[in-house]
């Protein structure tokens, strides 16, 4: 079998590591069932800086998610978050996570769910009323969570990410069903916890999405298709658009 | 071990239940209303209720917390609350302790109800104190709890969760000696049941209520309960993965 172009870039995206590597990936291989979920998937994430994964739907990015949270069985390969093998009981407090699925309990309110998240994490009650307000759900913290929109329960789901001020964030498609301005006020908090050092690595297939992220990682099928900075991956394909450097990308041999 | 974990655990489980009217109604209703039941079938046959209704105040919470454990369970697998928690820093011991704090408080609630109609309006008696029925109830609550978190491992659905409970219990409560003496059953069957942990439940709330002393066979039934509870939280806790396929 020939290598394809995709198999090099993605080689170019993990170089040697560097000082402000806040996730290194190397040669993961990922196996569900028969099914080779990632076949050898190497990207880098760099602290302070928000990290786009963007790809169709069934391509592999919850996947490699998981694997970087440590809670994805890998079957070969490299993890490493903070310097530490992802999954280390270490990061258990410094990454945080939040799934396609709100991962909140429906029949507690916003704040009884982040008092509850708040005293597993072991954080201080003020850390609750700060998270409220980072994803601006002040006026739903008596709600209940199964009465609030899908939109609201990820929000609240984000909240009880962000409780320990992760140095990690890891958010699996965020932004789906929110209204445009509310996804614009997220993206703010984004960049906003991006320049307090946070990194953030967030999965997408919105594409207009991916011209507010600092560095891009293209996924298709299990495998890396190209990464780079917005600007980089336009011009290296010769596209105006995010979309069309995409097909671009994924199609040259 | 951290008591931060597991206090805040009971709370929150507490919280939920507290916060589900019918299903806190049915809890402490159904017990009593099916003792009831009992006393005016078996009217026809003198001593039976007798012999059946006190040990059975201690057993309601053994079903009870069996179906809620392992529905619980699997609503915290399939909403991903569980997988948020094991990436979290928390010792799976915790959790368990947890849960176990919650259902133990909720059935000390339901068995004092129980008694308290048992023992009074439907007129049976106990030889022993009413709070060691009350207190073995508890321990048939964490029983029922840990059994049911081992069980909720295999099942996909809550309907197959559901199903797991005329599987793993009702045989145990037919072999218990409940139905018939278990020194009348078929020979195969009698040793079957001297390996079923709800056997040792119902023999110590048999002899409480019967009897005024507990002897030594009372206590070799509470170190068997208590093992059984042990042996079903390590197989529970070794099915919350941290890591999953």
């Amino acid at each position: 079998m020939t290598q394809p172009a995709a198999a090099s870039s993605a080689s170019e995206a993990a170089p040697d590591r560097e000082a402000d590597d806040a996730i290194v990936v190397r040669d993961l291989r990922v196996r569900r069932g028969q099914k080779v979920v990632l076949p050898g998937v190497s990207i880098r994430v760099r602290a302070g800086t928000v990290t786009g994964l963007l790809g169709p739907s069934g391509c592999g990015k919850s996947t490699l998610m998981r694997a970087i949270v440590g809670v994805q069985i890998v079957e070969g390969g490299e993890v490493t978050v903070l310097v530490l093998p992802a999954g280390t009981p270490d990061l258990r407090r410094r990454v945080g996570y939040v799934t396609q699925i709100p991962s909140v309990y429906p029949d507690l309110s916003v704040g009884e769910n982040l008092g509850y998240f708040a005293r597993i994490l072991d954080v201080p009650s003020a850390r609750i009323t700060a998270s409220i307000q980072a994803v601006g759900l002040e006026g739903q913290r008596d709600q209940l969570v199964e009465t609030l929109s899908g939109g609201e329960r990820s929000r609240a789901s984000l909240a009880v990410a962000l409780l320990s001020e992760p140095q990690v964030l890891v958010l699996d498609e965020p932004t789906v069903g929110l209204d445009p301005l509310l996804r614009a006020d997220l993206w703010r908090t984004f960049h906003d916890l991006a320049a307090g050092g946070t990194a953030l690595l967030v999965s997408t297939h919105v594409m207009d999405e991916a011209e507010r992220c600092d560095d891009l990682v293209l996924m298709r099928e299990g495998r890396i298709v190209a990464s780079g900075t917005p600007p980089a991956l336009l011009e290296k394909a010769g596209a105006t658009t995010i979309e069309e450097a995409f097909v671009a990308l994924a199609v040259t041999p | 071990m951290s008591a931060r974990v597991a206090l805040a655990t009971a709370a929150r489980i507490l919280r939920q239940l507290r916060r589900d009217h019918r299903s806190l109604a049915l809890v402490l209703v159904v017990p009593p209303v099916l003792l009831a039941l009992m006393r005016w079938v078996f009217q026809g046959q003198p001593g039976a209720f007798e012999r059946v209704g006190p040990p059975l105040v201690g057993m309601f919470p053994l079903i009870l917390m069996f179906l809620v454990t392992s529905i619980a369970m699997l609503r915290e697998r399939t909403n991903g609350t569980l997988e948020r928690l094991m990436s979290m820093p928390l010792a799976k011991i915790d959790l368990l302790l947890g849960y176990g704090l919650a259902f133990a408080a909720v059935a000390a609630l339901q068995a004092t109800v129980t008694a308290a109609v048992a023992f009074t309006v439907l007129g049976l008696e106990t030889q022993g104190a009413i709070w060691l029925v009350v207190l073995l109830a508890m321990a048939n609550a964490v029983l029922g709890m840990a059994l049911g978190l081992l069980v909720s491992a295999f099942a996909r659905s809550e309907f197959q969760a559901v199903q797991f409970m005329p599987a793993v219990i009702m045989p145990q409560f037919l072999l218990a000696g409940l139905m018939a003496p278990r020194s009348e059953m078929a020979r195969p069957l009698e040793v079957l049941s001297d390996f079923l942990p709800v056997t040792y439940a119902y023999q110590a709330l048999v002899t409480v209520t019967a009897t005024t002393d507990l002897g030594a066979s009372f206590w070799r039934d509470i170190a068997v309960i208590t093992f059984a509870i042990v042996l079903s939280l390590v197989l529970g806790a070794l099915t919350l993965r941290r890591r999953t396929a």
